[in-house]
């Protein structure tokens, strides 16, 4: 295993992100800053398209004045943070168990065919990106993929078509580009 | 003090003193191995579950047994509480299973390893681990790294104690390196290329408790049961200079900290008598160092090649404990 | 027709905003508790509801609200952990999405009680539209004088808020998800010490699932008494049963607990049968980590009485032929689905959310993972099936935290139940592929 890297410059935070940062920072008692991390990161991820580089991460550090390493620990322990680039668009399809029993391996192959991808990548054009994700917690309502913060539910081959068709029309909010 | 009894021996120790520390108090056999624990640093252990025991009665007040195997490093001992180590099947099946899991991945490169005859793995498998393998899958592997010009990393061998976590945090004053990604993919990592370049950050050596992380300094230069071991001090302007140098001829290869029975760094005027890197990397020289007399290494090692007894150490009382 | 204590004024419009949802009777506990309650009436009348976590572990809350440690001038924490991620389990997410004063409500009347000041919701991160509903009505019960600074005069103060997850199921774990509301990895702490004496930044601190705290709503508003008269014998009031797999009708449902298994999944209010007219295979009743039920073990026990949604009647028979209600996420397997395939999908689910901190959870889920995936794919021999039992021996009860049990109890269960189907696919290579991997149809693109 080789932990890969990929340098980009950290984002000039928007006026927005930089005020929902601070809000965000007030919900917890003075000096306990660093538990804002995961609400910062993702503030943070969607001001830079959708990662986070290094230099990315040392900017949140600096933000709840923490040592860099511990960014670096905690975005690679959870799952949802990405730190490689990734597409404008990105399809976390739901594979486990009763997402399984209603066809979601059909639904990743369909997408790995129609993109012309394999899932964990990135297609040519930069628009797409396919990841696998664990239970998303619609059980009930599969096949399911989310797309930024969106979940589409009961998927079928049709549905996924209407889906990147929007994406491509623009209808559907996608990571920004920077 | 509280009274509690360990495989059949009964001990009064201070109240809020962990079992294993009961036990340590003991010394001998019946202490159970510890792979992460590390007494000299805060909030370790817990992790690798080697030191399992069973509680066979809580306390005087509630002699009811735990249904479950405790770890001895984090439970705290109660009045009147009866613990099993080596005489509970329960708990030499458990142990046998996380050596199993420990050695599931490990990539068993003593013979290439500068850890092979001081490694806690090693021993933990010699006395708890089976004869061949029944994981037939792919190892996981990592490429080895050099983190700094006198630390290399071989994640391969890692089993995730956090020691070396804790030393940084605990003796300098900015970490660089933790623990990424989780699961069967965690790793001891900078992330990015960074140097561990504080002056006490070798004594993550000294913790790692396996060959992840050895000294580049003494690299291949020797198998450590072909040198002789000295106690050795010096004046140190920024540690207490208290180690060993290991010695072959009159020649140091390699400085290391003064560790007990248990692989922790001694205590020395109060306190741990942690190695600066001065000492520990750059002090090679004979003439650097007062040299005391020749070690004794206390404790279950190859070092001591040879003296291995296969006995029930509860019948023989005259077995590795007492080792010269 | 089961009554409705929690979702009752779920399908109302507008319900999630502070004015419909107050006009429907809410916020009705809050009035009442803080009005004419002490805190430990509170408690006592949650402890003889005997409301048990609805969070899958089912540890009485109103004990664990006991347990809670009030030294001076310590700042008390409540935590609603809403973290939900056991497979199968959807429940938190409908409640939030669609009623989300219900657990502000619940979090009020339990703060209160507890004596909290500062209460938290960990959410997890994939549910951020979740969130942003929540966060919107929190904002609105500040708004009315339900949040702050003495609310409706009662000299009680209450600040809360929403925190996301980043993507991690073992947060679900009450330690771990404080370390991670610490702004840590989510390692599970060892305990003791508890949650209660030190938890949140080594506070004392009571974290309780989003149904259990919602929950607290109607049992204020209507007393334990009156309560208590709904469910079984040791299974009291209502739950909320997401039910998922090869049903017709997958969802979230209310029941009272007591309900027939039977009635659940075929009648016309709830599951409505199996799809396209199949048979019934198996049921895993309680969220991914409880264990599997064979089909001749889910309407009936194994003393041929009549199965109930109920924790006592779910779990009779222990786990030879019994599971557990757990969080009531209910995943039905129709005849064609394969058990091999499901439980390789289950132990990768557990190797993937393994936190890595202990060594038997770390090594033995992703040893697991791999010999079942050999197995599935054919190439797996006789002796896996046994090592499998073995390695689940071996990480069961000896981990920090309950998901190594959690990943070891579906994988001894389902080799309990269905071990001719692992033996077939060791024998039968070539057609165990094929089965698999036929059940891919249609994916052409």
């Amino acid at each position: 295993m080789k932990i890969e890297i990929t340098e980009q410059k950290r984002p000039v935070l928007s006026e927005e992100a930089k005020a929902e940062i601070q809000r965000v920072i007030k919900q917890y008692p003075e000096g306990r800053q660093k538990s804002a991390i995961l609400r910062v990161m993702h503030i943070v991820e969607e001001e830079a398209g959708g990662w986070l580089s290094p230099d990315t991460m040392d900017m949140i550090a600096e933000i709840l004045s923490i040592e860099p390493i511990e960014v670096y620990e905690v975005a690679t322990f959870y799952t949802m943070f990405n730190l490689q680039p990734v597409g404008k668009y990105v399809f976390e399809v739901c594979r486990t168990g009763p997402c399984m029993l209603v066809g979601s391996d059909n639904i990743i192959t369909y997408l790995e065919n129609k993109l012309n991808i394999k899932v964990g990548e990135t297609t040519t054009d930069g628009m797409f990106t396919l990841k696998t994700a664990e239970c998303l917690g619609a059980c009930g309502y599969g096949p399911m993929l989310q797309c930024g913060e969106e979940y589409h539910e009961y998927l079928t081959p049709e549905k996924v078509d209407e889906l990147i068709e929007a994406c491509r029309r623009g209808e559907i909010k996608g990571n920004k580009v920077v | 003090m509280v009274k509690v009894t360990i495989d059949g021996i009964e001990i009064e120790v201070e109240e809020g003193t962990t079992i294993l520390n009961a036990a340590r108090q003991v010394g001998g056999d019946i202490v159970p191995p510890a792979m992460c624990y590390y007494s000299k640093l805060e909030g370790s252990g817990g992790k690798c579950r080697t030191c399992l025991v069973e509680v066979a009665a809580g306390s005087e007040r509630d002699p009811r047994p735990m249904p479950k195997l405790m770890v001895s490093c984090s439970t705290q001992v109660q009045h009147g509480m009866v613990v099993k180590n080596l005489t509970s099947d329960r708990v030499k099946e458990a142990r046998a299973g996380v050596t199993e899991f420990l050695l599931a991945n490990h990539p068993l490169d003593c013979p290439v390893c500068d850890q092979a005859g001081e490694c806690h793995l090693q021993d933990l498998g010699f006395e708890n681990g089976k004869e061949g393998t029944r994981f037939e899958e792919e190892k996981r592997t990592f490429a080895p790294r050099d983190i700094g010009d006198k630390i290399k990393l071989h994640m391969n061998r890692c089993i995730l104690c956090y020691r070396c976590v804790y030393t940084a945090n605990q003796l300098t004053n900015k970490r660089v390196h933790g623990v990424l990604n989780r699961g069967d993919h965690a790793e001891i990592s900078t992330y990015i290329e960074k140097a561990l370049d504080n002056e006490f950050i070798g004594n993550v050596i000294d913790v790692c408790p396996v060959g992840a992380l050895t000294d580049k300094t003494f690299r291949f230069k020797s198998r450590v049961w072909f040198l002789k071991p000295m106690n050795a001090h010096r004046d140190c302007p920024t540690c207490q200079g208290i180690a060993t140098v290991w010695m072959f001829g009159n020649e140091i290869q390699r400085v290391t900290g003064r560790k007990d029975a248990y692989g922790e760094i001694e205590t020395h005027n109060g306190k741990t008598a942690w190695l600066c890197n001065t000492c520990r990397f750059e002090s090679k020289d004979v003439a650097q160092w007062t040299i005391e007399g020749p070690r004794v290494i206390n404790r279950h090692s190859v070092i001591s090649q040879g003296h291995y007894v296969l006995k029930n150490p509860l019948e023989d009382k005259s077995t590795v404990k007492n080792l010269k | 027709m089961g009554r409705k204590l929690l979702l009752e004024h779920a399908d109302v419009p507008g319900i999630e905003t502070f004015d419909v949802y107050r006009k429907h009777g809410g916020y009705r506990s809050v009035e009442k508790a803080l009005k004419t309650m002490s805190p430990e009436e509170v408690v006592e009348e949650v402890k003889t509801a005997t409301l048990k976590g609805r969070g899958g572990a089912g540890f009485p809350a109103g004990m664990k609200w006991s347990f809670i440690a009030k030294p001076e001038g310590v700042p008390r924490y409540l935590l609603c952990n809403a973290d939900e991620s056991e497979p199968g389990t959807f429940k938190d997410r409908y409640l939030m999405q669609y009623i989300p004063h219900l657990l502000i409500e619940g979090m009020i009347v339990s703060s209160y009680a507890l004596g909290a000041n500062q209460a938290y919701i960990y959410i997890r991160g994939e549910y951020m539209f979740v969130l942003r509903i929540v966060e919107k009505a929190i904002a609105e019960a500040y708004e009315k004088g339900f949040l702050g600074k003495n609310i409706l005069g009662s000299g009680f103060d209450l600040d809360l808020s929403i925190a996301p997850g980043g993507g991690a199921y073992i947060c679900g774990e009450e330690t771990a998800l404080i370390e991670s509301l610490e702004g840590k990895r989510g390692n599970p702490r060892m305990k003791p010490p508890f949650p209660a004496v030190q938890g949140l930044w080594q506070c004392p601190t009571v974290v309780n699932n989003v149904e259990t705290l919602a929950t607290v709503v109607p049992i204020i508003n209507m007393t334990a008494a009156e309560y208590t008269k709904i469910g079984t014998e040791q299974s009291k009031g209502t739950k909320l049963i997401s039910a998922g797999g090869n049903v017709e009708r997958g969802g979230v449902y209310e029941i009272e607990l007591g309900l027939s298994v039977e009635e659940f999944i075929y009648g016309d209010e709830w599951c409505r049968g199996i799809k396209n007219g199949k048979k019934m295979k198996a049921l895993v009743p309680g969220g991914s980590s409880v264990p599997i039920l064979p089909a001749h073990l889910i309407t009936k026990t194994a003393n041929g009485d009549t199965r109930l949604m109920s924790y006592e009647s779910l779990s009779d028979g222990g786990f030879a032929s019994g599971s557990m209600l757990g969080s009531g996420g209910f995943i039905v397997f129709d005849e064609d689905q394969c058990i091999v395939r499901n439980t390789w999908n289950f132990a990768r689910f557990y190797a993937h959310e393994s936190c890595g901190q202990c060594s038997p959870c770390r090594e033995g889920t992703g040893w697991m993972e791999k010999v079942l995936h050999r197995i599935e794919t054919g190439k797996g021999n006789m002796r896996d099936i046994d090592l499998l039992a073995d390695i689940n021996k071996k990480i069961e009860g000896n981990t920090i935290c309950p998901l190594g049990d959690a990943a070891a109890w579906p994988v001894a269960a389902a080799i309990r139940h269905f071990r001719e189907e692992f033996e077939w696919h060791v024998t039968h290579p070539e057609e165990a592929v094929k089965r698999n991997y036929g059940m891919l149809k249609g994916v052409t693109a």
